[in-house]
């Protein structure tokens, strides 16, 4: 599987769950938490994101960077994973 | 940096465009406006215009979409942003200019200016932000509001025996011979915001072919004004604006 990740600019998120509803993976979920404008934000609950990026298009506040796996795949050890 | 750790070996495969400014937006949670904004940006930045590019922003909740956008940027009133890209396209046609307006500014009070600014076959591409009502205000019925849409000023649903249909002004200005691409597009899912980023994209492209006036509208949603979630919003969008407000190209030259 391909791997990636996201990073959410928590401050800039409104909460409008857009993200969260656009996931194939459904790796994206609300906080329990507030930022400081008073949102709840969208975070990454699950570490199964592929980097497809319908979160980041979606996004009206261009809060998400997507990072993907670099192609070809590059072969990591299990040491590299976890470091 | 504690993000860039975690992603050394991945790379950067979407980011937000340098073209949108670091302003935060004003925009409720889940604006179309936001999205549209964003799509604008992503292909001024992907064609290399940012230099070269002029935009109009219109009276409504887009009135500061010139803190947003990074480019060249002229205010205009209410209803006559297409009659200010006019003036800009004719005294510098070198420039790529697009005029960004909503239901409120484009359709009711700027119908003369729109109408007239497509007959003539003005040579600039003109985005239009359909979400069947006056979001700015209050919510209060549009041109553009559904037969029976509960709004601020219709709270019993719009009768169209009294007050008239919707205002479907893309097809009104498809049927006009200066118009050359003419298409309707929405923000509802991930699929249809690709499809609206390809759609500004060819309304760009064409201003360097000179043969006339782009239109896209934007089937577009407002959960403040239609008192709704945001993701309840884009399924309201699928089952009650679609069957008005068909999605596709209406009309593409050759």
């Amino acid at each position: 599987m391909i791997r990636g990740t996201v990073i959410i600019g928590l401050e800039v998120c409104k909460g409008c769950e857009l993200c969260i509803s656009a996931c194939p993976q459904e790796s994206l979920g609300l906080s329990t938490h507030i930022n400081l404008n008073g949102y709840k934000y969208a975070e990454l609950i699950k570490d199964n994101c592929t980097g497809c990026i319908n979160c980041a298009i979606i996004c009206p506040e261009s809060a998400i960077t997507v990072y993907r796996q670099p192609k070809p795949a590059r072969k990591t050890t299990p040491a590299e994973v976890t470091g | 940096m504690e993000s860039e750790l975690v992603i050394e070996d991945l790379e950067c495969v979407y980011k937000k465009p340098s073209t949108l400014t670091d302003t935060p937006l004003h925009y409720c949670p889940g604006c179309g406006h936001s999205i549209v904004h964003k799509f604008i940006m992503e292909v001024v930045e992907e064609m290399g215009i940012q230099e070269t590019t002029i935009g109009v922003a219109p009276v409504g909740c887009s009135v500061f979409a010139y803190n947003y956008m990074n480019v060249d940027m002229q205010e205009a009133a209410h209803g006559r942003a297409s009659a200010v890209a006019t003036g800009i396209k004719r005294v510098r046609p070198d420039k790529f200019v697009y005029s960004y307006q909503g239901d409120g500014d484009l359709a009711a009070i700027g119908t003369a200016e729109t109408i007239h600014t497509v007959n003539r076959g003005e040579n600039i591409l003109m985005i239009f932000i359909n979400n069947a009502i006056y979001g700015m205000t209050g919510g209060q019925m549009a041109p553009t509001t559904l037969a029976g849409q509960v709004t601020s000023t219709s709270p019993y649903g719009r009768d169209v025996k009294q007050i008239g249909y919707p205002l479907k002004i893309t097809e009104m200005i498809a049927m006009l011979p200066g118009a050359y691409y003419v298409t309707r597009q929405s923000i509802n899912n991930v699929n249809s915001c690709r499809k609206l980023k390809k759609a500004i994209r060819i309304g760009f492209e064409n201003q360097k072919l000179d043969k006339g006036t782009s239109f896209i509208e934007v089937v577009s949603n407002c959960p403040s004004g239609w008192k709704q979630t945001p993701l309840e919003t884009m399924t309201w969008i699928e089952e009650n604006m679609f069957p008005t407000y068909p999605l596709g190209d209406i009309k593409v030259s050759k």
